[in-house]
């Protein structure tokens, strides 16, 4: 028999780890940034100390928000909107059960691994070689289900979100098969198959494409879908979303030789890189439109909706960031940014403005229909959260822009006599008043989760789980 | 054939392309297509409107 309701199970459970992962990963962050400002923090904990030293933790906070708080919303938001937009059911209950299951798993080993040092020391790919096979399985399932999905839906057309989220598991299929591929020697350890300057631009040909599709293809999936929704009007330009998807990805899986300017990489594929790069400012900036041009002639709704304001202002940050990753593929621009702590400013700006911002609207959005609400608990609450965010993100990033052009310029600055003219540790020093601000933002954004967690907390409370949403009969479209 | 030879037409190959995707989604016969396709997140309410208190 034909299924009559939707699989509103596995959105929900995503949904509510997406908020706890977000959680864990932004604690994990501030406890970094505040090392940073007092490097012996953690050494008071005796033999926990080691554990929890600053080249442990780091891979565990990108690990977390990237692939728990991140994957886990893009699974809720992805498994939503295929189901509404096809007007079908997941094709399994059992598959969908296994996907959350297993990602579960990941991140729970990701997060034991990791503290004890356990790494195949690949930036964004640091899980050794047993957890990647999991991974793999688990992506497997995710895409069968997806695409099955897709292949028994209603309607005849699939909706453009869809394919931006069909885009990101294919690509991320591709890129964590191609860089994870590697030599077990034990249990926990194992050696890439690549070697010297081929490993490095195959490492960042997938660091860049994590960014590139997990971080924003598959986010702008998310825009796609809860922008139309949430402004109760259809997107600007679905034309243009479709020259959109195809220009981002075409262009997108060049840009990896950015990250190894200067480096051992030949110049024609470092050039190659910077020109890719500063391409990628057409479709981003075009998506950007498409997105914030949805409100065309309901603007005043920005004033009134705080889920609005923060999809529309996760909009802005990925307008800021993506002009200013191409400004910083330039050469020239890069040997100044290049190591400092300019990056971690636009990596921030990306993450917590774009990515997290658009989650954390899209949850919104998503939590009180998966628990049968009309909203969430508090809308107050919600708009609370967005001022909080949106101030910590700015101290985040306009700290770290300027720390690391001090940075940069007091690295390169020479006397008449060419002896630099600061040591390192003079710019280290420097650094200092810029952390604080930086440690205050973080905070500030983390805040905001714990408003969150609270206000859902209360939705659920007084909710019930929904597993009765009816799949409309008739299909017009 | 020498690599810049392949590079270039590779890349005059993907321009082509390019022109061919954009002239696809602007072209005036797929326009009502186009259209239809952006009221999909929409056409849930249209048949659940009133009845459903969950429909988004």
């Amino acid at each position: 028999m034909e299924a009559t309701t939707y699989n509103y199970k596995v959105v929900r459970q995503f949904a509510i780890m997406t908020i706890v992962w977000g959680i864990v990963g932004m604690l994990v962050g501030v406890i970094l940034s505040a090392q940073l400002i007092w490097p012996t923090l953690t050494e008071a904990l005796g033999p926990l100390a080691p554990y929890l030293s600053y080249g442990r933790i780091r891979p565990l906070h990108t690990n977390a928000v990237i692939f728990a708080f991140g994957g886990s919303g893009l699974f809720a938001a992805s498994l939503y909107v295929v189901q509404r937009t096809s007007q079908a059911r997941l094709i399994s209950d059992g598959l969908a059960a296994f996907v959350f299951w297993g990602w579960q798993a990941v991140i729970v080993l990701a997060a034991i691994t990791l503290p004890l040092g356990i790494t195949s020391s690949k930036e964004y790919a640091e899980l050794e070689w047993p957890i990647d096979l999991l991974i793999t399985a688990v992506w497997v399932a995710y895409a069968v289900l997806f695409f099955g999905t897709i292949v028994k839906r209603k309607t005849k057309h699939i909706y453009v979100a869809n394919w931006f989220f069909g885009a990101y598991i294919i690509t991320i299929a591709l890129l964590h098969v191609v860089n994870s591929a590697e030599l077990p020697v034990t249990l926990t350890k194992s050696y890439s198959a690549y070697a010297g300057v081929q490993d490095a631009m195959v490492q960042w040909w997938y660091g860049h494409n994590a960014v590139g599709f997990f971080l924003t293809t598959a986010f702008l999936g998310m825009m796609y879908y809860f922008v139309p929704k949430q402004a109760g009007r259809p997107i600007y330009s679905y034309r243009l979303s479709i020259v959109h998807f195809w220009s981002l990805n075409f262009i997108y899986m060049w840009a990896g030789p950015h990250h190894l300017m200067y480096t051992a990489l030949p110049d024609w594929a470092q050039s190659l890189g910077m020109v890719f790069s500063l391409m990628l400012i057409a479709p981003s900036w075009g998506g950007m439109m498409n997105g914030i041009m949805t409100l065309s002639g309901a603007w005043h709704k920005l004033r009134t909706d705080p889920i609005l304001k923060f999809l529309i202002t996760s909009l802005s940050f990925y307008g800021m960031s993506t002009f200013e990753g191409p400004m910083m593929s330039v050469k020239t621009v890069n040997a100044l940014s290049h190591y400092t702590e300019w990056t971690i400013g636009h990596v921030h700006s990306g993450a917590l403005g774009w990515v997290a911002m658009i989650t954390i609207g899209s949850m919104y959005y998503l939590i009180p229909r998966l628990f049968g609400r009309e909203a969430m608990y508090s809308v107050k609450a919600i708009n609370a959260h967005f001022w909080i965010a949106t101030i910590g993100v700015v101290l985040y990033i306009a700290s770290m822009w300027i720390a690391g052009v001090a940075q940069g310029l007091m690295w390169r600055a020479t006397n008449p006599d060419g002896t630099l003219t600061y040591s390192f540790a003079q710019s280290v020093a420097a650094m200092y008043p810029f952390y604080y601000i930086r440690l205050l933002g973080g905070l500030m954004f983390f805040s905001g989760m714990l408003i969150m967690a609270w206000n859902v907390w209360k939705t659920v409370a007084v909710g019930r789980a929904v597993d009765d949403a009816r799949i409309p009969a008739a299909v017009a479209a | 054939m020498d690599a810049g030879i392949i590079g270039s037409a590779v890349t005059v190959l993907f321009f082509l392309l390019f022109i061919g995707i954009a002239w696809w989604a602007f072209h005036r016969e797929n326009k009502q297509k186009y259209e239809d396709a952006a009221q999909l997140p929409f056409q849930e309410d249209a048949d659940e409107a009133g009845r459903h208190p969950d429909a988004s």
